[in-house]
C-alpha cells in the first residue's frame, strides 16, 4: 500500500541555519530517499518551494480566477513529500520517523486513496 | 513469488521475535525484517530457498542490522551486547528451540498486564499474528490512525519502562500466561460474538485466535492452553450452523446439528476432556466441557441439563461473575423448567449489576415466552433491544418480539 510522507516545517527555523547546517540536512535527505531506494519503498519525491511562490488557481461558473498564495497562512508550511510503498500504516509511521526534516518539522503521513475507475 | 509471500506470512512472526530479542528492540528489528525479505526475494529465486528459511531470514536480518549501524554511525550507541555479536562469528545461525523461544517472548511482551487492554489486542494481531494495521482497524471498527497510534505508544512504553523480554521464572509464569489466554480469548470472542460489525475479516480474528492458542500449545503445553483451545475449536465447530443464509442468528436449539464440523468437535472434546482431567481445573476448562456436553447431543432433546448445571456450578466457583450466573440459571430452567430459571434471573436484575447487559433481558423473556407470559416477555425482548448495537442480534431480537404474540 502507498503512503504521501508530507513534509511541513517552520520557514523560519529553515531561513536560521547555517549553510552548512542547510546543506547537511539536504545530504541526509538525499541519503534516506537512497536508504528507502535500496528496501525497496520508494515511490518518489519532490522538495517544494515556499508557499509565497505558489499561485492558487479556481474556476467557477467557468471563469478562471488566481491569486497568490500560500493557500493557508500557518507557521508551518508543506515543504515536499515523499511517496512511499509500505505494508501498512505502522510500517509507513517506522519510515517516515526516518526522514531527517522530521526532527524540526512534522511528516504527516496519509494512505493513497485509489479513484475508482467508474463504470 | 507467492511462494516466497506464503514463506515470508508464515515466519513473519518468529523471525521478528528473534530479531527483536537480537537487536533489543522493535524499530530496529522490524527494520532488519524488512532488508531480510528483500534479500530473500532477491537470492532464493537465484539460489533456491535455503534448507531451513527461519534462521536464514534471521541471520540475514541480523547481519543487514548490524551493517546498517556500521554505516550509519550509530554502532557505538548501540547494545554492547550486539557489538560483542558481531566481533565474534558473523554467520552463526540460531538454534530452532532459541527461536520458539522467542515467539513466546514476543507474546508475553505483547500482552504484558502493563500494557491497556486494547493495545495488548493490536499489538498482538500485528506483531506476532502478522496483520496490518488496516486489517486491525477494520476488524474493530476503529479508524487505521487510532490504531496505529495505540500501537506506536504501546511499543514506546515497552522501550522506556524496560520490559522484559523474556520468557518469565516458573512462580511468575501462571500469572503471566492467564494475561496471554485473556488477550487470546478476547480475539476470539470478537471474532465470534461480533458485538460490532461485520462478517469475514472477524472470521479471520477467530481463525487467528486459534491460530495463537496453537501456538502457545507448541511452546508452552498446559492444561489452561488445552482448556481454551478446546473451548475455541468447539465455539468453532459450530460456526457454519449458527449463521443462516440472510446473516441472521440460529440458537443452539435450532441449529442444524449435521452442520457441526465433526473433526473440530473431536478435537474440542478431546482437550477439553485432557484439560478437564488435569486439576486444579480453570474457567476455560469448564467453559470448554459445557461446550462438549452440547456438542455430544445429537439431538437438542438429548442434552444432558443435569451434566451442564453442575459444570456450571464447578465455573460459578473459578469465575464467580454475574454472567456465569446468568447462563447457568438459563441451564437450571432448561433442567427444572422455566419457572426455576426466572426466579434465578429475577434475582440477578435487582442485584443489578447485569442491567446493560442485552443477554439477560433477552434469556429472561426467552423462559416468560415459555411460561405463556406473552406481554411481558415482549417487553423484555424490548429492553434487550434496546441493548443490543450489532445488525444480526437486533433483527433476532425484532423477530422474536413479532413472534411474540
Amino acid at each position: 500500500m502507498r503512503y504521501v510522507c508530507l513534509v511541513h516545517f517552520d520557514l523560519a527555523i529553515m531561513q536560521s541555519a547555517t549553510p552548512r547546517e542547510q546543506q547537511d540536512l539536504d545530504r541526509r535527505s538525499l541519503a534516506y530517499n537512497d536508504e528507502l531506494e535500496q528496501q525497496g519503498h520508494y515511490v518518489m519525491s519532490q522538495a517544494i518551494q515556499d508557499g509565497n511562490s505558489a499561485v492558487l488557481v479556481r474556476v467557477r461558473d467557468g471563469k478562471l480566477s488566481t491569486t497568490d498564495g500560500p493557500y493557508i497562512e500557518t507557521k508551518e508550511q508543506m515543504a515536499g513529500f515523499v511517496l512511499i510503498e509500505a505494508r501498512d500504516m505502522n510500517e509507513a509511521i517506522r519510515l517516515a520517523a526516518g526522514i531527517p526534516l522530521a526532527e524540526i518539522g512534522t511528516i504527516e503521513v496519509r494512505p493513497v486513496y485509489e479513484i475508482p475507475t467508474p463504470p | 513469488m507467492s511462494d516466497l509471500d506464503a514463506i515470508f506470512r508464515a515466519e513473519r512472526g518468529r523471525v521478528l521475535a528473534s530479531l527483536i530479542r537480537l537487536l533489543g528492540g522493535f524499530e530496529l528489528a522490524e527494520e532488519a525484517l524488512a532488508d531480510a525479505f528483500l534479500a530473500a526475494a532477491t537470492q532464493w529465486p537465484r539460489d533456491g530457498v535455503p534448507a531451513n528459511p527461519r534462521a536464514w531470514l534471521v541471520s540475514a536480518g541480523r547481519f543487514k542490522a548490524i551493517d546498517r549501524l556500521r554505516r550509519s554511525g550509530r554502532f557505538r550507541q548501540a547494545l554492547p551486547e550486539l557489538t560483542r555479536q558481531a566481533d565474534s562469528e558473523d554467520n552463526v545461525q540460531p538454534e530452532p528451540q532459541e527461536i520458539e523461544d522467542d515467539t513466546l517472548r514476543l507474546v508475553l511482551v505483547c500482552c504484558h498486564p502493563a500494557l491497556p487492554a486494547d493495545a495488548q489486542i493490536a499489538l498482538t494481531l500485528r506483531e506476532v499474528c502478522g496483520l496490518t494495521t488496516e486489517e486491525i482497524a477494520a476488524a474493530f471498527l476503529a479508524s487505521p490512525a487510532a490504531i496505529a497510534q495505540r500501537i506506536v505508544r504501546a511499543k514506546a512504553k515497552i522501550r522506556d519502562e524496560h520490559l522484559p523480554y523474556e520468557v518469565p521464572p516458573p512462580a511468575e509464569w501462571p500469572a503471566r500466561l492467564d494475561a496471554v489466554l485473556h488477550v487470546v480469548y478476547l480475539i476470539f470472542n470478537e471474532g465470534y460474538s461480533a458485538s460490532r460489525g461485520d462478517g469475514l475479516i472477524r472470521a479471520e480474528l477467530a481463525a487467528e485466535a486459534i491460530r495463537l492458542a496453537r501456538l502457545l500449545k507448541d511452546l508452552h503445553p498446559s492444561p489452561d492452553v488445552d482448556g481454551l483451545l478446546g473451548l475455541m475449536v468447539l465455539h468453532q465447530s459450530r460456526a457454519a450452523a449458527r449463521i443462516d443464509a440472510e446473516g441472521g442468528i440460529v440458537l443452539l436449539e435450532d441449529q442444524d446439528r449435521t452442520l457441526w464440523d465433526r473433526t473440530l468437535m473431536a478435537e474440542g472434546t478431546t482437550l477439553a476432556q485432557l484439560a478437564f482431567a488435569s486439576p486444579p481445573v480453570g474457567a476455560y476448562t469448564i467453559q470448554a466441557m459445557i461446550a462438549a456436553t452440547h456438542a455430544s447431543a445429537l439431538e437438542p432433546g438429548d442434552t444432558d441439563w443435569g451434566r451442564i448445571v453442575s459444570l456450571y456450578d464447578l465455573l460459578l466457583v473459578a469465575d464467580p461473575s454475574p454472567v456465569v450466573a446468568l447462563n447457568r440459571a438459563v441451564a437450571i430452567a432448561m433442567r427444572d423448567g422455566p419457572s426455576a430459571g426466572l426466579a434465578l434471573i429475577d434475582a440477578l436484575l435487582a442485584d443489578g449489576r447485569l442491567t446493560a447487559y442485552r443477554f439477560a433481558p433477552a434469556a429472561r423473556a426467552d423462559l416468560l415466552r415459555r411460561l405463556g407470559r406473552n406481554e411481558e416477555a415482549k417487553a423484555a425482548y424490548q429492553r434487550a433491544l434496546d441493548l443490543a448495537q450489532q445488525g444480526a442480534e437486533r433483527a433476532f431480537l425484532t423477530s422474536r418480539i413479532e413472534a411474540t404474540t
